[in-house]
């Protein structure tokens, strides 16, 4: 949790979205769609603060991280870093900014160059923010290499002399060197083994004490997120559906969303296991071409009621930091068994219907208004 | 589907439009008399003129070029009277030299490069491919090095050192078969095949070379992919999971290369035409050259351009229906 | 009961550019019919390749095999090629990781299960196409008549490990071995899945092999834990002795690293520290050795210099480990 006196903030998202023409093939392309990959997102980090940013595969936090550094231009929204608002920024007025913001990749065997030494490869950033740190950069980035669990003698090494783990320390290397107020970290640890895994959260929290640097740590993995964020907001197909203190969202989660996740992710004890309740969602995440009406859970969520089909829910403060998006936040906890989501028969599209899935995106000549009918309504599971 | 056949049949007419009026911009820039070319031995400036008025070459060239298009569609006389000469619709243009519409010269000529083309296709397509999945399998053994040291060796010889070479051995040398001498297949089938045997080995070596490299390295990928070994995990004999699965997960690339060959094999094989004296299009266009003669020049470029195009639209519709990923709209 | 899978001192190295690269070095375990047992590791403890060795699809041309793997009473490895093929997708079935990239993007997946039924039985065309729509109904595939003529660019990631489920069950196969079923799903996918296994395993009573990383599935699934480091098994035993009385250092170490949901919040991860070996050039002793914390506590520094052997701790659970009892319930004590 924070306890940060004076809060200070080194990041602020502001109606985020990022959205994708999807064309048709052939000699005159044709926008026939649109994959609407983030959808007004509202975020902030603190000074030495880890919010963690979790959601399955194609809910758009990967895409949230790219655009906060401008990897990818957002379609509309705010940016703001450390005061400055980049969103609008041109590539020359980015430069200064991204002294101060880096960013962690999930894989490390793509994220660096194999033609580089380890020592050009951390000391990039100095010769690109043309920074002479004093005695040069060479005892700068083994001082890093240092810092990161690396041997500084492997300065003149190359990529492919590393392994996995140790990759990761070299991208975190490369990303810590400017001492950023600000680090992006996309499922830094989901590419390792566990045992490494855990080695890599325990330096990037190490890093965080003694740089009170900022982390928007992007992941899947929630009992991951868990070990290290401060806060976390849960993100289901583009907006972020709860937002609250890790001891809240873990403890008493409002969302139905998160009860799911949560109650999803297996604990590795036979005993727990077998005993703790359990939510199983139904089907798969819809189509982000063709999202789903009203709130876009709906379609898998076991407490949807009409209103949740037509009406998009607004994000609500239930409690000091804990946000929800839900037109029925769930305040009482769950109790006992295994509580089924609508039946995966039930939701999953068939062709021309909504969100049937396809991953070609020229055929959407059929593909209607959403449906609103019957085809689509849940079983009340609790 | 339909509605994208159209539409491409439509891109394709514009493009040869395009390509007409640039082909008769560049050949009217040429710095050689048509008129005088064509008028015969006794030339007086006085017939020179009358020529290029039968031509139409005292025309601008945009209105040449509407002539030649009106001829395309409604046929195109020549000159006035008794001595007119008249080109039936779709008229390509007449050639005054041989005393020929451009169209008929073409048809008469297309035979020869057509079964030319045919001929080599099939043997190097099979021949390619059957040898690049035997040295997939064999990855890194004797058999697989042999076969890729042979295919570079094919790859790299140039078609008429090869042609030579086998025409000095096989007939001269040895004598195993006549001297070319092409005849129409029905007319006398085995003259046909002992002329078209050796151009038919030649150009396939030429291109099965290609075909080999490019069916191992396509089959490499697809051996290596994860739907292959959950064939082998069903229990499907290796040969079934090659054939059925491997080989046609590798095959689009090799479908737009051998489109585009076979398209560009029917321009005619020039040097090959004109070693084994093959009356086709290759030859013909080499001989326009040579007089030169405008109106085969143009009428060839276009015919050929025309097969590319077709090739193309071919290769596309062919893409969709071995990957039913590929929506074609 | 007797075992039904039984792997005897397999041995599997592939010889490269390198060296040789000992990927499975004297393995052996074995399953009762109906039983799960699951085998754990990280990358490159040899756990895919102990799958796909006893499926038969490993190259014999790339892959020195040796020892033995009895099936029902057969061994596999004796057996010719075209034997073992006969088994494979009849007797013993395999699902993959990333359903994605497991089936083949040309095929209709009615066409695929199809291909499967009919390799193995002389049916018709039509009684193929029923046992295919009855399998995807099995798994619990949406309107299954209608979804049997989809390509599988047309299903989601859960759905097409459904199919690869269907697939393998068709011929109700007597074993099943899933390497990373869920591994590549979303966390609400994977409950599904791994649900819908449990359920078909119960009703099916197919003896199941999991291959994974994740020790929360194994807590879901397993009757007995194989846990490999480096090509060998580290501990064996009932899933209770490896996550209530895990004995040796590695299991211990895996343990303490996996982030929970029900871990007091205020705890850092306990790592391994170092990298895993390079199967080239093993270490002398004990291959976990350069990581072991508790390598001090033996004498003669015997575990850098002698392999220790895989022995009973009590009945059913061995341990391959230079520390005694007594230490060992010290290192478990200062772990947990």
């Amino acid at each position: 949790m924070t306890e940060s006196v004076e809060r200070e903030e080194v990041l602020r998202v502001e109606g985020l979205r990022v959205y994708f023409p999807v064309k048709s093939r052939g000699v005159f392309p044709r926008t026939v769609g649109q994959i609407k990959a983030v959808d007004g997102v509202d975020l902030s980090v603190d000074r030495g603060e880890t919010l963690g940013l979790v959601g399955e595969s194609g809910c758009g936090k990967s895409t949230t991280g790219r655009a906060i550094l401008r990897l990818i231009d957002p379609t509309a929204g705010h940016v703001v870093i450390n005061g400055t608002d980049v969103a609008g920024m041109s590539r020359r007025q980015l430069r200064p900014v991204r002294k101060q913001a880096q960013m962690i990749f999930q894989d490390p065997y793509n994220a660096l160059n194999p033609r580089h030494t380890v020592g050009a490869i951390i000391g990039a950033p100095f010769k690109i923010q043309k920074i002479d740190p004093p005695g040069g950069i060479r005892t700068a980035v083994q001082e890093i290499m240092e810092r990161v669990g690396l041997n500084p003698e492997h300065v003149n090494r190359y990529p492919n002399e590393f392994s996995g783990g140790q990759r990761q320390r070299i991208g975190i290397a490369r990303a810590i060197a400017l001492r950023p107020r600000l680090i992006i970290c996309d499922e830094p640890v989901s590419a390792l083994d566990v045992s490494i895994q855990a080695q890599i959260l325990n330096l990037l929290q190490d890093l965080q004490e003694e740089f009170k640097v900022s982390y928007l740590f992007i992941a899947h993995d929630l009992a991951v997120v868990r070990q290290i964020a401060h806060r976390v907001a849960v993100m289901y197909l583009g907006h972020i559906v709860e937002t609250a203190p890790r001891s809240v969202l873990y403890s008493e989660p409002m969302h139905p969303y998160t009860n799911a996740l949560l109650s999803a992710v297996p604990v590795p004890d036979p005993r727990v296991q077998s005993e703790r309740e359990r939510i199983l969602l139904g089907g798969d995440l819809p189509s982000p071409l063709n999202p789903p009406s009203g709130c876009v859970f709906h379609t898998r969520c076991f407490i949807a009621q009409d209103r949740c089909r037509t009406e998009v829910p607004q994000m609500r403060t239930m409690a000091p930091d804990h946000e929800v998006a839900c037109h029925f936040p769930i305040t009482e906890p769950l109790k006992g068994g295994v509580i089924h989501g609508p039946d995966p028969g039930l939701t999953a599209p068939l062709p021309g219907e909504p969100g049937y899935w396809s991953e070609t995106v020229t055929d959407l000549g059929g593909v209607g208004s959403p449906r609103l009918d019957s085809a689509n309504s849940t079983d009340e599971g609790i | 589907m339909g509605g994208y056949v159209v539409r491409r049949v439509l891109i394709m007419l514009l493009l040869l439009l395009l390509l007409s009026f640039t082909v008769f911009v560049l050949f009217s820039l040429l710095p050689a008399d048509v008129a005088r070319l064509t008028c015969g031995k006794i030339c007086t400036p006085e017939t020179i003129e009358a020529n290029r008025i039968r031509l139409g070459l005292d025309k601008s060239v945009i209105e040449q070029y509407w002539i030649f298009l009106q001829g395309l569609v409604l046929g195109r006389t020549y000159g006035q009277g008794p001595g007119a000469i008249v080109c039936n619709a779709p008229c390509l243009g007449y050639s005054f030299t041989r005393q020929e519409p451009v169209l008929k010269l073409i048809l008469d000529r297309l035979p020869a490069t057509l079964f030319l083309a045919l001929g080599a296709f099939v043997l190097f397509l099979i021949g390619g491919v059957a040898l690049g999945v035997y040295s997939a399998l064999r990855r890194g053994r004797w058999q697989d090095k042999t076969v890729m040291g042979i295919s570079l060796i094919g790859y790299s010889l140039p078609s008429f050192f090869i042609g030579l070479v086998v025409i000095y051995f096989v007939i001269i040398r040895w004598q195993l078969l006549p001297f070319p001498s092409y005849v129409n297949p029905w007319v006398d089938p085995l003259q046909f095949l002992q002329t078209m045997i050796l151009p038919w080995l030649v150009l396939a070596v030429l291109y099965a070379a290609f075909y080999t490299r490019l069916t191992r390295s396509q089959m490499l990928e697809t051996l290596n992919d994860d739907y292959i070994r959950t064939a082998r995990a069903k229990g499907l004999p290796e040969s079934v999971v090659i054939r059925k699965h491997a080989l046609r997960a590798g095959l689009t690339p090799i479908v737009t290369a051998a489109g585009l060959d076979f398209a560009g094999l029917l321009g005619g094989a020039i040097i090959l035409e004109t070693i084994f004296s093959l009356p086709g299009l290759g030859s013909l266009a080499v001989s326009a050259v040579l007089s030169p003669d405008l109106p085969i020049l143009v009428g060839v470029t276009l015919i050929t351009a025309s097969f590319i195009i077709i090739a193309n639209l071919v290769v596309d519709l062919l893409y969709a229906v071995i990957d039913p990923r590929v929506r074609l709209a | 009961m007797s075992a039904f899978l039984e792997v005897k001192d397999l041995h599997v190295s592939f010889p490269t550019g390198d060296g040789v690269v000992r990927a499975v070095d004297g393995l052996s375990f074995s399953v009762e019919k109906g039983k799960t047992l699951a085998i754990v590791g990280e990358s490159g403890s040899g756990k895919s390749v102990t799958a796909q060795a006893v499926m038969g699809l490993l190259n014999r041309n790339f892959a020195d095999i040796t020892g033995q793997v009895w099936l029902d009473g057969q061994d596999l490895l004796a057996m010719s090629d075209d034997q073992v093929r006969e088994l494979r997708g009849e007797s013993m079935a395999m699902i993959f990781q990333d359903p994605m990239s497991s089936l083949h993007p040309f095929y209709r997946i009615g066409d695929q299960l199809m291909e499967a039924v009919r390799i193995h039985h002389k049916v018709s065309k039509s009684e193929a196409r029923e046992r295919a729509i009855d399998a995807l109904r099995q798994v619990g595939i949406p309107a299954p008549e209608r979804r049997v003529d989809d390509y599988p660019h047309q299903l989601s990631g859960g759905m097409r490990q459904r199919v690869m489920i269907a697939m393998a069950l068709i011929n109700s196969p007597q074993l099943l071995i899933a390497d990373e079923p869920t591994t590549a799903l979303d966390v609400t996918v994977q409950a599904q899945i791994t649900e819908l296994m449990l359920k078909l395993q119960a009703e099916t009573g197919t003896t199941l092999m999991i291959i994974t990383h994740d020790l929360g599935v194994v807590a879901d699934m397993a009757d007995e834990v194989t846990v490999m480091y480096a090509g060998r098994a580290v501990e064996m035993g009932t899933t209770d002795d490896i996550y209530y009385r895990p004995e040796m250092p590695y299991t211990l170490g895996l343990l303490a690293s996996v982030p929970r949901l029900d871990s007091d919040l205020s705890e850092r991860l306990d790592p391994i520290p170092g990298n895993p070996p390079s199967l080239i050039n093993l270490p002398r002793g004990c291959v976990f050795s350069p990581r072991c914390t508790f390598k001090g506590e033996v004498a003669d520094n015997r575990c850098a210099t002698e392999r220790p052997e895989l022995l009973a701790s009590t009945p059913g659970h061995l341990v391959r480990c230079h520390l005694n009892a007594a230490q060992r319930q010290a290192a478990r004590e200062s772990t947990t």
